[in-house]
Protein backbone atom coordinates (compact mmCIF):
# COMPACT_ATOMS: atom_id res chain seq x y z
CA UNK A 1 0.00 0.00 0.00
CA UNK A 2 1.16 3.85 -0.29
CA UNK A 3 0.84 5.14 2.69
CA UNK A 4 1.42 9.22 3.41
CA UNK A 5 1.96 10.13 6.89
CA UNK A 6 1.11 13.85 7.98
CA UNK A 7 4.13 14.86 10.60
CA UNK A 8 7.39 13.79 11.12
CA UNK A 9 7.24 14.01 14.78
CA UNK A 10 8.11 10.90 17.05
CA UNK A 11 4.63 9.56 16.11
CA UNK A 12 5.13 10.19 12.78
CA UNK A 13 8.75 8.27 12.77
CA UNK A 14 7.71 5.41 14.48
CA UNK A 15 5.08 4.96 12.54
CA UNK A 16 6.30 4.90 9.39
CA UNK A 17 9.47 2.85 10.37
CA UNK A 18 6.94 0.50 11.07
CA UNK A 19 5.06 0.68 8.19
CA UNK A 20 7.95 0.09 6.16
CA UNK A 21 9.24 -2.72 7.89
CA UNK A 22 6.14 -4.51 6.79
CA UNK A 23 7.01 -3.58 3.12
CA UNK A 24 4.82 -0.67 2.66
CA UNK A 25 5.59 2.53 0.60
CA UNK A 26 5.18 4.97 3.14
CA UNK A 27 5.81 9.22 2.26
CA UNK A 28 6.18 11.26 5.34
CA UNK A 29 4.79 15.09 5.12
CA UNK A 30 7.04 17.30 7.58
CA UNK A 31 7.43 20.98 7.45
CA UNK A 32 10.50 21.46 9.09
CA UNK A 33 13.55 21.40 6.76
CA UNK A 34 16.05 19.74 10.21
CA UNK A 35 13.38 17.51 11.26
CA UNK A 36 12.91 15.61 7.45
CA UNK A 37 16.62 15.85 6.83
CA UNK A 38 16.99 13.25 10.49
CA UNK A 39 14.61 11.33 9.22
CA UNK A 40 16.33 10.77 6.27
CA UNK A 41 19.22 9.92 7.95
CA UNK A 42 17.49 7.17 9.37
CA UNK A 43 14.95 5.67 7.30
CA UNK A 44 16.26 6.92 4.25
CA UNK A 45 14.17 9.25 1.81
CA UNK A 46 10.77 8.66 2.55
CA UNK A 47 10.29 12.13 3.83
CA UNK A 48 9.26 15.29 1.61
CA UNK A 49 9.54 18.77 3.21
CA UNK A 50 6.07 20.40 2.89
CA UNK A 51 2.99 21.47 4.80
CA UNK A 52 0.75 18.59 4.17
CA UNK A 53 -2.23 20.62 4.76
CA UNK A 54 -0.98 22.38 1.16
CA UNK A 55 -2.84 21.62 -2.12
CA UNK A 56 0.55 21.49 -4.37
CA UNK A 57 2.30 19.78 -1.30
CA UNK A 58 0.06 17.01 -2.04
CA UNK A 59 0.19 16.87 -5.57
CA UNK A 60 3.54 16.78 -4.92
CA UNK A 61 3.45 13.96 -2.70
CA UNK A 62 1.42 11.48 -5.12
CA UNK A 63 -1.94 11.97 -3.13
CA UNK A 64 -3.89 10.62 -5.81
CA UNK A 65 -2.37 7.40 -6.28
CA UNK A 66 -2.30 7.15 -1.93
CA UNK A 67 -4.37 4.10 -0.10
CA UNK A 68 -4.10 5.51 3.17
CA UNK A 69 -3.17 9.17 4.68
CA UNK A 70 -2.71 9.25 8.28
CA UNK A 71 -1.89 12.67 9.99
CA UNK A 72 -0.24 12.60 13.33
CA UNK A 73 0.84 16.32 13.94
CA UNK A 74 -0.04 17.34 17.61
CA UNK A 75 -2.51 19.97 16.08
CA UNK A 76 -5.97 18.71 16.08
CA UNK A 77 -6.56 21.56 13.20
CA UNK A 78 -3.86 20.28 11.05
CA UNK A 79 -4.42 16.99 11.21
CA UNK A 80 -8.28 17.32 10.29
CA UNK A 81 -7.78 19.60 7.10
CA UNK A 82 -5.31 16.86 6.11
CA UNK A 83 -7.52 14.39 6.44
CA UNK A 84 -10.32 16.12 4.76
CA UNK A 85 -8.08 17.58 1.84
CA UNK A 86 -6.82 13.78 1.00
CA UNK A 87 -10.26 12.51 1.21
CA UNK A 88 -12.60 15.26 -0.77
CA UNK A 89 -9.66 16.69 -3.04
CA UNK A 90 -7.91 13.92 -3.77
CA UNK A 91 -10.41 10.72 -3.04
CA UNK A 92 -8.25 8.96 -0.96
CA UNK A 93 -9.94 6.28 0.63
CA UNK A 94 -8.78 5.90 4.57
CA UNK A 95 -8.10 8.78 6.29
CA UNK A 96 -6.81 8.20 10.15
CA UNK A 97 -5.97 11.12 12.54
CA UNK A 98 -4.67 11.86 15.82
CA UNK A 99 -6.14 13.58 18.11
CA UNK A 100 -5.09 15.66 20.95
CA UNK A 101 -8.56 16.64 22.80
CA UNK A 102 -10.62 13.96 23.29
CA UNK A 103 -13.59 16.44 22.47
CA UNK A 104 -12.61 16.77 18.99
CA UNK A 105 -13.57 13.01 17.99
CA UNK A 106 -17.00 13.03 17.40
CA UNK A 107 -16.41 16.04 15.30
CA UNK A 108 -14.20 14.43 13.58
CA UNK A 109 -16.06 11.60 12.42
CA UNK A 110 -18.77 13.67 11.94
CA UNK A 111 -16.60 15.10 9.27
CA UNK A 112 -15.63 12.24 7.63
CA UNK A 113 -12.24 11.35 9.05
CA UNK A 114 -12.46 7.75 8.92
CA UNK A 115 -10.32 6.55 12.76
CA UNK A 116 -9.87 8.53 14.97
CA UNK A 117 -7.32 7.72 17.85
CA UNK A 118 -6.97 10.07 20.72
CA UNK A 119 -3.86 9.67 22.25
CA UNK A 120 -5.46 11.32 25.53
CA UNK A 121 -7.83 8.37 25.68
CA UNK A 122 -5.58 5.69 25.59
CA UNK A 123 -2.93 7.11 28.26
CA UNK A 124 -5.72 7.28 30.48
CA UNK A 125 -7.13 4.12 30.03
CA UNK A 126 -3.59 2.79 30.77
CA UNK A 127 -3.22 4.74 33.70
CA UNK A 128 -6.05 3.47 35.13
CA UNK A 129 -5.80 -0.27 34.74
CA UNK A 130 -2.66 0.14 36.73
CA UNK A 131 -4.37 1.88 39.47
CA UNK A 132 -5.40 -1.38 41.18
CA UNK A 133 -8.51 0.95 43.31
CA UNK A 134 -10.18 1.97 40.78
CA UNK A 135 -13.61 0.82 40.12
CA UNK A 136 -14.42 1.01 36.69
CA UNK A 137 -11.68 -0.23 34.15
CA UNK A 138 -11.95 0.76 30.39
CA UNK A 139 -10.71 -2.16 28.66
CA UNK A 140 -11.90 -1.32 25.05
CA UNK A 141 -13.84 0.93 22.73
CA UNK A 142 -15.91 -0.04 19.68
CA UNK A 143 -16.23 3.44 18.39
CA UNK A 144 -18.17 2.35 15.41
CA UNK A 145 -21.00 0.46 17.22
CA UNK A 146 -20.85 3.33 20.08
CA UNK A 147 -20.09 0.10 22.77
CA UNK A 148 -17.51 -0.07 25.12
CA UNK A 149 -15.96 -3.23 27.56
CA UNK A 150 -15.15 -2.50 30.70
CA UNK A 151 -14.50 -4.27 33.71
CA UNK A 152 -15.93 -3.37 37.69
CA UNK A 153 -14.80 -5.08 40.55
CA UNK A 154 -17.53 -5.94 43.26
CA UNK A 155 -16.27 -4.50 46.95
CA UNK A 156 -17.30 -6.67 50.11
CA UNK A 157 -19.68 -3.37 50.77
CA UNK A 158 -21.07 -3.45 47.48
CA UNK A 159 -25.30 -4.47 47.53
CA UNK A 160 -24.25 -6.83 44.57
CA UNK A 161 -22.63 -8.97 46.83
CA UNK A 162 -24.63 -11.85 47.76
CA UNK A 163 -27.13 -11.27 44.67
CA UNK A 164 -28.34 -12.83 41.57
CA UNK A 165 -27.48 -11.52 38.57
CA UNK A 166 -31.43 -12.26 38.24
CA UNK A 167 -31.71 -9.44 41.15
CA UNK A 168 -29.76 -6.50 39.85
CA UNK A 169 -31.10 -3.87 37.62
CA UNK A 170 -28.93 -3.37 35.20
CA UNK A 171 -29.41 -0.49 32.09
CA UNK A 172 -31.19 -2.66 29.28
CA UNK A 173 -28.34 -1.82 26.70
CA UNK A 174 -25.58 -3.84 29.00
CA UNK A 175 -24.34 -6.95 29.01
CA UNK A 176 -21.99 -8.71 31.66
CA UNK A 177 -20.62 -10.86 29.47
CA UNK A 178 -17.72 -12.47 31.78
CA UNK A 179 -17.37 -12.91 35.61
CA UNK A 180 -13.72 -13.50 36.62
CA UNK A 181 -13.71 -15.21 39.83
CA UNK A 182 -10.40 -16.30 42.12
CA UNK A 183 -9.59 -20.10 41.69
CA UNK A 184 -12.19 -20.76 39.70
CA UNK A 185 -12.08 -20.78 35.15
CA UNK A 186 -13.42 -17.43 34.14
CA UNK A 187 -16.78 -18.02 33.49
CA UNK A 188 -20.19 -16.57 31.43
CA UNK A 189 -22.92 -15.39 34.42
CA UNK A 190 -26.13 -16.46 33.80
CA UNK A 191 -29.83 -15.63 35.82
CA UNK A 192 -28.62 -17.24 38.67
CA UNK A 193 -25.33 -16.67 38.83
CA UNK A 194 -24.54 -15.06 42.84
CA UNK A 195 -22.22 -12.58 42.60
CA UNK A 196 -19.17 -12.56 45.61
CA UNK A 197 -17.23 -9.73 46.55
CA UNK A 198 -13.77 -9.47 44.88
CA UNK A 199 -15.19 -10.72 41.73
CA UNK A 200 -14.09 -8.86 38.86
CA UNK A 201 -17.09 -8.44 35.87
CA UNK A 202 -16.29 -7.77 32.30
CA UNK A 203 -19.49 -6.11 30.68
CA UNK A 204 -20.60 -4.60 27.22
CA UNK A 205 -22.36 -1.25 27.72
CA UNK A 206 -22.91 1.98 26.21
CA UNK A 207 -20.80 5.20 27.49
CA UNK A 208 -23.96 6.77 28.70
CA UNK A 209 -24.96 3.54 30.75
CA UNK A 210 -21.57 3.21 32.50
CA UNK A 211 -22.57 4.86 35.65
CA UNK A 212 -25.72 2.62 36.15
CA UNK A 213 -23.22 -0.25 35.77
CA UNK A 214 -21.11 1.03 38.20
CA UNK A 215 -23.82 1.65 40.55
CA UNK A 216 -25.58 -1.68 40.07
CA UNK A 217 -22.07 -3.31 40.85
CA UNK A 218 -20.91 -1.37 43.52
CA UNK A 219 -23.29 0.89 44.99
CA UNK A 220 -23.81 4.55 44.89
CA UNK B 1 -27.61 40.25 12.54
CA UNK B 2 -25.94 38.44 15.21
CA UNK B 3 -22.30 38.23 14.15
CA UNK B 4 -19.53 36.25 15.52
CA UNK B 5 -16.05 36.84 14.73
CA UNK B 6 -13.18 34.69 15.15
CA UNK B 7 -10.09 36.31 15.12
CA UNK B 8 -9.39 39.95 16.18
CA UNK B 9 -6.32 41.13 13.87
CA UNK B 10 -6.56 43.73 11.68
CA UNK B 11 -9.30 42.49 9.26
CA UNK B 12 -11.11 40.95 12.20
CA UNK B 13 -11.20 44.67 14.34
CA UNK B 14 -11.72 46.70 11.10
CA UNK B 15 -14.90 44.16 10.25
CA UNK B 16 -16.37 44.18 13.69
CA UNK B 17 -16.05 47.92 13.75
CA UNK B 18 -18.04 47.84 10.65
CA UNK B 19 -20.92 45.62 11.17
CA UNK B 20 -21.29 47.69 14.77
CA UNK B 21 -21.25 50.72 13.44
CA UNK B 22 -24.23 49.34 11.15
CA UNK B 23 -25.88 48.46 13.40
CA UNK B 24 -25.30 44.51 13.60
CA UNK B 25 -24.62 42.20 17.48
CA UNK B 26 -20.83 41.47 17.23
CA UNK B 27 -18.98 39.30 19.46
CA UNK B 28 -15.19 39.27 18.76
CA UNK B 29 -13.38 36.31 19.67
CA UNK B 30 -9.25 35.83 20.40
CA UNK B 31 -6.94 34.13 22.24
CA UNK B 32 -5.29 37.08 23.35
CA UNK B 33 -6.58 40.21 24.88
CA UNK B 34 -4.05 42.48 23.60
CA UNK B 35 -5.42 41.97 20.22
CA UNK B 36 -8.31 43.63 21.14
CA UNK B 37 -6.27 47.54 21.42
CA UNK B 38 -7.33 47.39 17.67
CA UNK B 39 -10.80 48.05 17.78
CA UNK B 40 -12.04 51.33 17.23
CA UNK B 41 -12.58 53.65 20.08
CA UNK B 42 -16.30 53.75 19.33
CA UNK B 43 -17.09 49.94 19.24
CA UNK B 44 -20.27 48.77 21.65
CA UNK B 45 -19.95 45.42 20.56
CA UNK B 46 -18.00 42.03 22.63
CA UNK B 47 -14.80 41.37 22.64
CA UNK B 48 -13.84 37.96 24.71
CA UNK B 49 -11.09 36.00 25.31
CA UNK B 50 -11.27 32.28 23.82
CA UNK B 51 -10.73 29.80 21.68
CA UNK B 52 -12.86 29.88 18.30
CA UNK B 53 -12.28 25.52 18.49
CA UNK B 54 -13.91 24.84 21.88
CA UNK B 55 -17.50 24.53 21.62
CA UNK B 56 -17.36 25.87 25.23
CA UNK B 57 -16.30 29.14 24.30
CA UNK B 58 -18.21 29.56 21.36
CA UNK B 59 -21.62 29.12 22.88
CA UNK B 60 -20.63 32.03 25.38
CA UNK B 61 -19.61 34.22 22.77
CA UNK B 62 -23.54 33.42 21.52
CA UNK B 63 -22.92 30.96 19.00
CA UNK B 64 -26.33 29.60 19.40
CA UNK B 65 -28.04 32.61 18.28
CA UNK B 66 -25.66 33.79 15.55
CA UNK B 67 -26.95 34.13 11.86
CA UNK B 68 -23.59 34.57 11.24
CA UNK B 69 -20.05 33.12 11.55
CA UNK B 70 -16.60 34.47 10.32
CA UNK B 71 -13.28 33.18 10.70
CA UNK B 72 -10.50 35.57 10.33
CA UNK B 73 -7.44 34.13 12.25
CA UNK B 74 -4.07 33.58 11.12
CA UNK B 75 -4.38 29.90 10.43
CA UNK B 76 -6.30 28.28 7.16
CA UNK B 77 -6.88 25.11 9.20
CA UNK B 78 -8.08 27.04 12.58
CA UNK B 79 -10.52 28.84 10.15
CA UNK B 80 -11.84 25.90 8.24
CA UNK B 81 -12.40 24.08 11.65
CA UNK B 82 -14.07 26.22 13.27
CA UNK B 83 -16.18 26.96 10.98
CA UNK B 84 -17.14 23.35 10.24
CA UNK B 85 -18.20 23.32 14.15
CA UNK B 86 -20.17 26.55 13.51
CA UNK B 87 -22.03 24.85 10.33
CA UNK B 88 -22.60 21.46 11.83
CA UNK B 89 -22.59 21.38 15.47
CA UNK B 90 -24.52 24.82 16.32
CA UNK B 91 -26.36 24.94 12.81
CA UNK B 92 -25.32 28.77 12.16
CA UNK B 93 -26.73 29.61 8.54
CA UNK B 94 -23.80 31.68 7.10
CA UNK B 95 -20.25 30.58 7.66
CA UNK B 96 -17.69 32.52 6.28
CA UNK B 97 -13.81 31.68 6.17
CA UNK B 98 -10.91 34.01 5.12
CA UNK B 99 -8.11 31.81 3.66
CA UNK B 100 -4.31 31.91 2.38
CA UNK B 101 -4.10 29.43 0.32
CA UNK B 102 -6.30 29.52 -2.97
CA UNK B 103 -5.82 26.23 -4.14
CA UNK B 104 -7.68 24.84 -1.36
CA UNK B 105 -10.94 26.98 -1.82
CA UNK B 106 -12.39 24.03 -3.98
CA UNK B 107 -12.27 21.77 -0.85
CA UNK B 108 -14.05 24.92 0.94
CA UNK B 109 -16.95 24.64 -1.63
CA UNK B 110 -17.21 21.07 -0.97
CA UNK B 111 -17.30 21.48 2.41
CA UNK B 112 -20.36 23.98 2.47
CA UNK B 113 -18.07 26.58 3.70
CA UNK B 114 -17.93 30.03 2.34
CA UNK B 115 -14.63 31.44 1.68
CA UNK B 116 -13.02 34.86 0.83
CA UNK B 117 -9.22 34.28 -0.51
CA UNK B 118 -7.10 37.19 0.99
CA UNK B 119 -4.23 36.32 -1.56
CA UNK B 120 -6.47 36.27 -4.55
CA UNK B 121 -8.34 39.06 -4.23
CA UNK B 122 -5.23 41.28 -2.99
CA UNK B 123 -3.37 39.74 -6.48
CA UNK B 124 -6.31 40.60 -8.67
CA UNK B 125 -6.25 43.95 -7.14
CA UNK B 126 -3.11 45.02 -7.53
CA UNK B 127 -2.88 43.40 -11.18
CA UNK B 128 -6.08 45.71 -11.89
CA UNK B 129 -3.98 48.81 -10.34
CA UNK B 130 -0.35 48.16 -12.78
CA UNK B 131 -2.65 47.16 -15.49
CA UNK B 132 -5.32 50.13 -15.61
Amino acid sequence: MYIIVIGGGRVGYYLSRALLAEGHEVLILEKDARVCQGIADELGSVCLRGDGCEVATLIEAGTERADMLIAVTGDDADNLIACQLAKHQFKVSRTISRISNPRNEALFRKLGVDVTVSATNIILENIEIEVPTHPLTHLLTLASRGLEIIEVKIPPTSSAAGKTLGMLSLPPDSVLSLVLRRGVQPFVPDGNTIFQPGDEVIAVTRPESEEAIRIALRGS
Amino acid sequence: MNVVIMGCGRVGAQLAGMLDANGHRVTVLDLDSYSFRRLPSGYRGTALIGNGLDEEHLKRAGIEEADVFVAVTQGDNRNLMACQIARHNFNVKKVICRIYDPLRQELYATLGIESVSSTTVVAELLKTKIEG
